[in-house]
């Protein structure tokens, strides 16, 4: 959270066009507290409190993006996201080619992201595959307060829209130095947390500290590789790939629901790269085909050590 | 409690009659023959176009095609009253504003047979391509307007929808930006009485559009949309208040669509012919000349010029569209992303 916060600030201070907009982010600081002390530094012009309008929030961003600003937009929680996909899909995503390169839409959609923290309904949920759908939009999904702050400052600066999303479960939940200079991770560069070479357990976003507890949980009994995605599209293949040819077995841990999840994704560029390197079928560990339920069972829906561990063990003794 | 006025009423602005009389004087802007003449021809040439395009869809050469048949005045009368570097944000229908802003036509009709080449902006011009989900670029407009506020920039943009648009979330939610942040914005909003086959009266029970305004805390007017002077003047009024910092202002234009919603319609389903021939009593063309006849700037060899002269720029358009080369397959990759992801990459591969 506060690795978002100093990456918003300095890139503030670095660019005049950098704006940040969404519903109490200005004096409020946000509800998760991202934006606090911004609309301070900056003031009503640059950190700007909206109307309570989704819609409204993303496609005047658009408009703003093309004649010359970076909107920084935030949109309180994932559920309240889906009235954009709208603005995004047949706007954000297309108007550098409606416009024959003419306009280009250099907006970032900060989205906390995915359940875990007890909330209310449709405070929960892992929306991401609807993104990445979306032909012309980047899909960006730190792990960690490092990641976020070089990811975020790629974002901002990207020339085409970016869907940030920020898994509100770690917002607090990871303590990490992150450096007060300012440096960038590239939107394609998905990264090896750990290497191994039994088997790859692939995740992104809030998942990675649980594959990472999992992993721990197994004292050694395999050697695991973890690759955090960091960016879903655009995917880092590579690094998948690469990681799956070595160790011959696959994991993939995914929050959201089972069908047409991303976790598919990688499966079939799994099958279409590296089907002959493959000693077992590739394991998904994910949410079920159900709206997210409330907190009193939130965590059976959440992928958790128990289940990673049970699919490891799977993979590893087909 | 004291009675509180909850039902506006407006009055339709109007300067140049359906008899081609003025019934405005005070009102009517200042205006050279030259001027005069410059609306005249831009409506005649975008009829022209217009008749052609719907000849060239019948032919097959071009695709499905929405009609700006009757709505001349609301497009032309309204880009005239802008600045050159103004911004426009339109819908579909607004092929006059287009001829208006100096796009090739031959690029329009590219566009409506399928070649999205067609859609390139004029440099020069600050505008948006063509928008065809209703409604969804109000809000693009409030957003550009607002960077227009935050740079210090003097600009005013100007957006087109028509009645249908009005009660999409999207116009509530960029008209409701749109006041709150005070943006130079113009909302001009055609009502042309028809949303393909759904009556205005179905669309909202507001009596008039226009007065929706009022809650987003700003003017909204109502203007007969087949008026070419009144349309130029509430426009114009409206952009120099924005442009003076003073806020957004919606314009309702009443006119009517003549023609089907686009190519694939067929109004005799849904509408009653005598409305149609009411209509056509008050085009904007027509009366427009009358006046000038009036004036005297308008004789026999005037109007056969005019028409000649347009009809030889559209043949011209024509003749250039359909020699214009072919498009390439691999353009389809073209201007998604400003670098091609490496998905796309090779996607772009395998399709070679």
């Amino acid at each position: 959270m506060q690795a978002i916060n100093l990456a918003l600030k300095q890139e503030m201070e670095k660019d005049e066009t950098v704006i940040i907009l969404g519903e109490d982010v200005g004096k409020n600081g946000g509800v998760f507290r991202v934006t606090e002390g911004l609309w301070q530094q900056f003031g009503d012009n640059r950190v700007i409190d909206t109307p309570l309008a989704e819609v409204g929030i993303i496609s005047v961003s658009i408009g703003l993006a093309i004649a010359g600003m970076k909107p920084v937009a935030e949109v309180q929680f994932d559920g309240f996201s889906l009235p954009m996909l709208d603005q995004l899909y047949n706007h954000a995503g297309r108007m550098r080619k409606r416009s024959q390169g003419r306009w280009h839409v250099p907006l970032t959609l900060r989205v906390p992201h995915g359940g875990g923290i007890r909330a209310l309904e449709h405070h929960s949920e892992s929306v991401e595959a609807f993104f990445t759908h979306i032909p012309g939009i980047k899909v960006v999904t730190p792990s960690g307060p490092y990641n976020a702050k070089g990811l975020l400052i790629s974002s901002i600066r990207d020339p085409d829209p970016v869907v940030f999303l920020e898994p509100k479960r770690i917002y607090r939940a990871i303590k990490e130095e992150v450096p007060e200079e300012e440096y960038t991770i590239p939107l394609l560069n998905s990264q090896v947390v750990q290497e191994g070479s039994d088997v790859t357990v692939i995740g992104w976003g809030a998942m990675i500290k649980t594959i990472k507890e999992a992993v721990e949980q197994l004292q050694g009994k395999y050697s695991v590789e973890i690759v955090d995605l960091l960016t879903l599209y655009p995917l880092d293949e590579k690094t998948v790939i690469d990681s799956v040819k070595k160790t011959g077995r696959c994991v993939i841990v995914q929050e959201a629901p089972k069908t047409c999840g991303f976790a598919a994704e990688l499966i079939a560029r799994i099958n279409e790269k590296a089907l002959l390197s493959l000693e077992a079928p590739v394991q998904r560990v994910t949410g079920y085909d159900i709206p997210v339920p409330l907190p009193k069972l939130e965590n059976y829906y959440i992928p958790d050590v128990t289940r990673i561990n049970k699919a490891i063990e799977n993979v590893m003794s087909f | 409690m004291p009675k509180r006025e909850v039902k506006p009423k407006l009055e339709m602005f109007q300067i140049l009659n359906e008899d081609g009389k003025i019934v405005n004087t005070r009102e009517m802007p200042q205006l050279k023959n030259e001027d005069i003449k410059r609306m005249y021809e831009l409506m005649v040439l975008s009829r022209v176009f217009d008749d052609v395009a719907l000849k060239l869809q019948r032919e097959g050469r071009i695709l499905t095609y929405a009609s700006l048949l009757g709505q001349e005045a609301s497009q032309i009368g309204s880009v005239l009253a802008l600045q050159k570097d103004d911004w426009i944000v339109p819908s579909f229908r607004e092929n006059g504003v287009f001829i208006t802003l100096g796009f090739p036509m031959e690029g329009l009709y590219q566009y409506w047979a399928g070649d999205e080449r067609g859609m390139k902006i004029l440099e020069g011009r600050n505008a948006l391509p063509v928008a065809i989900p209703v409604g969804t670029q109000v809000p693009h407009a409030v957003g550009i307007a607002w960077a227009m506020k935050l740079q210090g920039r003097k600009n005013v943009v100007v957006t087109y929808f028509g009645d249908g648009a009005t009660s999409k979330g999207d116009f509530h939610e960029g008209m409701n930006f749109a006041g709150v942040f005070k943006v130079p914005c113009v909302f001009i909003c055609q009502n042309n009485q028809w949303a393909i086959s759904v009556p205005r009266s179905r669309q909202t029970a507001s009596e008039t559009l226009a007065q929706k305004a009022f809650a987003y805390g700003f003017d909204g007017i109502l203007v007969d949309g087949n008026d070419v002077f009144a349309v130029f003047k509430v426009t114009k009024d409206a952009v120099e208040k924005a442009r003076a910092g003073k806020g957004p202002t919606f314009i309702e234009c009443y006119t009517y669509r003549m023609e089907n919603h686009t190519t694939a319609d067929d109004w005799k389903r849904y509408r009653d012919p005598r409305e149609v021939e009411e209509w056509k009593k008050k085009d904007p063309i027509d009366r427009l000349k009358k006046y000038m006849e009036g004036e005297g700037i308008w004789s026999e060899d005037y109007e056969k010029e005019v028409w000649d002269s347009a009809k030889a720029k559209v043949n011209e358009a024509v003749k250039k569209f359909e020699s214009v080369p072919p498009l390439m397959p691999l353009d389809m990759f073209e201007y998604v992303y400003a670098e091609l992801p490496p998905e796309l990459e090779e996607q772009r591969k395998d399709f070679e």
